[in-house]
């Protein structure tokens, strides 16, 4: 396949960016989106050129490191990561923009690499259990219901990667907080803290800038793991609960 | 020529022992090393620094617990967050002798299994308390809201694993890794948000800082701003991972290396067994140059699948259009009892044979089929869909083929390091001060890991072992400040920054990934799933040659004031380019096959790995002297008094 | 947002009803808004309950506005910079909340000269709504204008009630479907429910 790139080149967090354009040949179809962009960087270095900044590291679709807007989609075309999406999804002589996740709270650092460092900030807020080591009752002393385990699982698969966020027309972060909010809250080692977790994580969350939910559903829609809509109605529902608690 | 020779004339030096095993019972040894090991004053905790290097299972628990007994904590990775560490991608699961299932389970047999399972070349004592341990991780995790699988009781499911024949295995579906990693990030979190832990992502340490004899700190470089900064502490704990990607092509992530462990073996901590890879059976096959990593599916699927490759070499026919009786289902025909359950390691070579003899499939005949018509014909589309569905999802998206109707094609690729540096009970390397956990270590697997035992150790070493033996160390050496002016530290400071001058001043012809791919299809050829001894000769006599190459045509564009991935994979390379030849000298020394190291020259009359307890009952651990020059071997040896070694057999 | 927005909407709900008397002839309907002001004597006064109403709606679109004011603000500056590969996102519904309020906003303005003060009417006559209500559906504008709203209501309805659900903690995904079918049968029935008085002065029905 032979194809044109459109990338998003900014030196770094200050300096201004454009759009580049850049022409790639010999594009097998089994490459994956990263691969193709190898390719690319081999070619840049070879003719003294930089290649193209952009975070990867597991390639396996489960680390959340990579993360690209892929014509205007995040992760591109399908319900995947960048690095789980190939090269069969595009057509000979296509041309493809690529650009980093557009957030006030993910500042650009190169390229395509962002800074997403409010995610961690949002989980160091209230996104976890206070169990020191050590200090854990036998396993068995509290049975779960599975429909709850189900629950838990299903919003802690949430990779970080912040596609929620870049596909949000507001730039919001409410998947994403929600999903650690619900992973913890529907099981009862997290109940304890239950008030004060989505309280902070909140507070975190509107801290860092992101935009405010509306409900427009592209976060869930974009995501790679296929974290649930109404997640955001039930972290509401506890917000509304903790905040009568108070 | 002539340095080759010199290189493989390694000289034998002291034997090791490892001082700081109890002995007396077995089951006793850990409880009396707690309980002999000094403590540190918790009002004196505050004081004392430990760094700790990675993120993953093991180096996330370490720093959360050491916080929260008190210590100041640095910790750094490389990585733009520590929830990325690449445990995240283990699948299967954990093992704990919990016996949940009452099904004979116990700390004795999962001692006794692993034991084995290592094929007799780990530490008897060590592999005990991570067994005890073993049933307090899920305790622990549990209490963090890991959300493992339950039954509708609400009780923990498990399952068995690995041809394993207790059910110990607990899982997150197909994301165990993931969820005991965020576990461990969570807490990791609370300590940071509490101010005790000081964390710098997107920080790789690049050398060891020894002082006196003692690990003091390190010298890391902020990857975006490319700035080289040392940092002091009273220890060093290395939770960097294994060396798999010096094979370039591995199912670890595409930033994991080996800088931090080589750096310290430069810097003077043994380095144990480095031909202890593993491979794994059940990874998607490469589909072209392209590739740049390996994906592994989950070993479970061997438990319906079968695995086969035409009778005929070179039968190119689609798989639907072979007959049956022009099929060679090779592991059913060859072990006829454990069948496609053969355990990874012969699982791996056999399918490296039938493809060596022309009989494999798919892009470069590098593949066998693993094919589920019989299991669907027997349980049902419906059945196969619900135990296997997300792996079915996962080939297909990568290969664009249908697995329901098409066998699916996997080849063995390197997984897992059982080598790593040396280390004693206490998980202290050889550098006083400088410990090392989690794969980084030479662990408690021997020469072969058992499947869901990775994540155990790892999580063994961070939350239990290493906060209990790091304070006797601490309580045993009073904080003393480090100098930042002492000549040591500006040594390793200008070691640095001129390797990475180095690079970036060579305007050569070659990228760094070229030179990577280079050295990993030499290793795989001649150091991967079998070994010989004239293969070992030739990467040895390569290896150097290919360094040199490095160091005269590479070519990294950019500068290093700035985030440069090109510098930062360059570097990694460099060391590499070391490793790998410490592995072909080590697996060229151990002239037995066992565990994950197989020396065609070693084999039984049947062809299978055949050992050597007389001459190689021992931990290999070797001492840098300098780069291409011979290593001093030491030799731990080890006893074995509770598990009687046995020739391992599966026909 | 949620609680004024639902608010709003329970009053257009009386609204669009009270506004279906306009079928059953003149007295009918001058008789239904002669009573509205009657309401809850003799305890109030008279136009007293009326007066509570508009005061509360008041409120409600002051909030709401506002509301929407910061949380555009808000959503506009997370994301300082636009992707250069623009790509239609969301439903219709979604993308328009923000200028289908303003426009909303804009014809209650209109909506009030024209019916309440009778300012902006044709006839403009105070106490015969009916009459008010012919003479403005008679003119080309009044119907433009009218339906135009009414259609952006609509949508504004169905994404804003949806919305609000979710807001207020009321979405699970069991309910998911029920949530969006009440949503857009609440969208269809006031629209419709609205344009059938324009509709029905257009084509003679009502006179």
């Amino acid at each position: 396949m032979r194809l044109t790139l459109r990338i998003w080149r900014q030196p770094d967090a200050e300096a201004p960016g454009a759009m580049r354009t850049y022409e790639v040949e010999d594009i097998s179809p089994d490459m994956s989106f990263l691969e193709m962009l190898d390719t690319l960087n081999e070619a840049l270095i070879l003719q003294g050129e930089e290649p193209v900044a952009f975070d990867h590291d597991c390639r396996e679709g489960i680390c959340g490191a990579c993360g690209m807007v892929i014509n205007g989609q995040a992760h591109g075309p399908e319900r995947t990561t960048a690095c789980q999406l190939h090269m069969r999804h595009f057509a000979d002589g296509d041309t493809i923009d690529v650009e980093p996740w557009r957030a006030a709270a993910f500042p650009v650092v190169r390229d395509l690499m962002v800074d997403r460092s409010a995610f961690d900030r949002i989980i160091e807020a209230g996104g976890y259990v206070t169990a020191p080591t050590g200090s854990a009752p036998e396993a068995h002393a509290t049975p779960v219901p599975k429909p709850d385990a189900d629950t838990a699982f299903a919003h802690a698969e949430c990779i970080g990667c912040g596609a929620c966020v870049a596909a949000c027309p507001n730039g919001s972060a409410m998947l994403f907080t929600s999903a650690k909010v619900n992973h913890l809250g529907s099981l009862p080692q997290g109940a304890p803290e239950r008030d004060t977790r989505v309280l902070d994580m909140v507070d975190q969350m509107d801290a860092e800038g992101f935009g405010g939910c509306t409900l427009a559903g592209e976060c869930a829609t974009a995501c790679p793991k296929g974290i649930p809509l109404p997640s955001i109605s039930a972290m509401n529902r506890e917000f509304l609960r903790a905040s009568r608690r108070r | 020529m002539a340095d080759m020779q010199a290189y493989e004339s390694f000289t034998t030096g002291a034997p090791l022992t490892d001082t700081k095993a109890p002995d007396g019972p077995i089951a006793e040894r850990w409880d009396r090393r707690r309980f002999e090991a000094k403590l540190v004053n918790p009002a004196n905790r505050r004081k004392r620094t430990v760094i700790v290097v990675g993120t993953g299972l093991a180096g996330g628990s370490a720093g959360a617990t050491l916080a929260e007994q008190g210590y100041r904590v640095i910790q750094f990775c490389y990585q733009d967050s520590p929830r990325r560490a690449h445990s995240v991608a283990a699948q299967g699961g954990i093992n704990a002798a919990k016996n949940y299932r009452n099904d004979g389970d116990s700390v004795h047999r999962l001692f006794y299994d692993t034991v084995k399972g290592g094929d007799f070349r780990a530490r008897e004592s060590n592999v005990h308390r991570l067994a005890e341990i073993s049933t307090q991780i899920i305790d622990q995790c549990v209490a963090q809201g890991v959300p493992f699988a339950r039954e509708y009781g609400g009780l923990l499911d498990t399952r068995s694993f690995g041809g394993v024949q207790v059910s110990r295995t607990f899982y997150a579906r197909g994301q165990t890794g993931q969820q005991l990693l965020l576990g461990a990030y969570q807490a990791l979190s609370r300590q940071i948000a509490a101010g005790r832990v000081e964390m710098h992502p997107r920080t790789e340490m690049l050398d060891l800082i020894v002082i006196d004899g003692y690990a003091r700190g390190i010298v890391a470089r902020d990857l975006l701003s490319g700035r080289i900064d040392s940092y002091f502490a009273d220890a060093v704990v290395l939770a960097t991972g294994g060396y798999g990607n010096v094979f370039y092509l591995s199912t670890n992530a595409k930033n994991s290396n080996a800088t931090a462990v080589w750096r310290a073996h430069r810097r003077g901590a043994h380095f144990a067994n480095p031909c202890f890879t593993q491979i794994h059976p059940t990874c998607i096959p490469r589909s072209g140059d392209h590739q740049s990593k390996l994906t592994l599916m989950s070993e479970s699927l061997r438990n319906d699948g079968r695995i086969w490759v035409p009778r005929q070499a070179g039968d190119d026919r689609p798989p639907g259009r072979i007959p049956e009786d022009e099929r060679d289902y090779y592991l059913e025909r060859q072990y006829p009892s454990f069948g496609n359950l053969v355990p990874r390691d012969i699982a791996s070579r056999a399918a490296k044979h039938v493809c060596d003899e022309g009989r494999g499939v798919g892009p470069g005949g590098q593949g066998v089929y693993l094919d589920f018509a019989d299991a669907i014909a027997r349980m049902g589309r419906a059945a196969v869909e619900e135990r296997y569905g997300n792996l079915f999802e996962m080939y297909a998206r990568i290969t664009a083929e249908d697995p329901y109707t098409r066998p699916m094609r996997i080849y063995p690729a390197i997984h897992y390091t059982m080598g790593g540096l040396w280390v004693d009970y206490d998980l202290q390397t050889t550098v006083p001060g400088l410990f090392a956990i989690g794969e980084a270590n030479f662990s408690d697997h021997g020469a072969n890991r058992l499947g869901a035992s990775a994540l155990m150790q790892g999580l063994a070493d961070g939350y239990f072992v290493l906060p209990a033996t790091l304070g006797d160390y601490l309580a045993r050496h009073p904080h003393q400040d480090v100098d930042p002016d002492h000549p040591a530290v500006h040594e390793t400071v200008l070691a640095v920054t001129d390797r990475l001058y180095q690079l970036l001043s060579n305007s050569g012809d070659r990228t760094p990934d070229s030179f990577h791919r280079e050295l990993g299809e030499l290793l795989w050829d001649q150091c991967g799933m079998s070994r010989t001894e004239a293969g070992l000769h030739k990467a040895l006599a390569r290896i150097p040659q290919l360094r040199e190459e490095f160091w005269e045509r590479i070519r990294v564009p950019g500068s290093g004031e700035a985030l440069n991935q090109s510098l930062e994979k360059a570097n990694r390379i460099a060391d590499h380019l070391e490793l790998a030849e410490l592995m072909c000298l080590d697996a060229l020394h151990r002239t037995e096959s066992c565990g994950g190291h197989f020396r065609e020259e070693s084999r039984t009359e049947d062809g299978e790995a055949a050992r050597d307890d007389e001459k190689f009952s021992y931990v290999a651990a070797w001492e840098f002297t300098g780069t291409g020059r011979p290593p001093v071997l030491h030799k731990e040896a080890l006893d074995f008094a509770y598990v009687h070694p046995t020739q391992r057999s599966y026909t | 947002m949620a609680v004024t927005g639902l608010a709003m909407l329970l009053y257009l709900i009386a609204h669009m009803l009270g506004n279906l008397k306009v079928f059953f002839g003149p007295d009918e309907m001058n008789g239904y808004a002669h009573w509205l002001r009657t309401i809850g004597e003799p305890v109030l006064h008279h136009e007293w309950f009326l007066w509570i109403v508009r005061f509360g709606l008041l409120a409600a679109v002051v909030l709401h506005g506002v509301s929407a004011y910061q949380l555009s603000r808000r959503d506009l500056a997370a994301r300082p910079v636009k992707y250069a590969h623009a790509r239609r996102r969301a439903s219709y519904a979604t993308r328009t909340m923000r200028w289908g309020g303003v426009i909303v906003a804009l014809f209650v303005v209109w909506h009030l000269l024209d019916l309440t003060t009778g300012t902006v009417n044709p006839r403009g006559e105070s106490g015969h709504p009916y009459e008010n209500i012919v003479a403005t559906f008679d003119t080309w504008y009044g119907d433009t204008i009218y339906i135009v709203a009414m259609l952006a209501v609509g949508l504004h309805i169905r994404h804003g009630f949806w919305s609000a659900a979710q807001t207020l903690g009321a979405g699970s995904p069991g309910r998911a479907r029920a949530l969006k079918a009440t949503a857009n049968i609440l969208a269809l029935v006031l629209t419709a429910g609205f344009l059938s008085v324009p509709l029905a002065v257009m084509t003679g029905v009502v006179s």
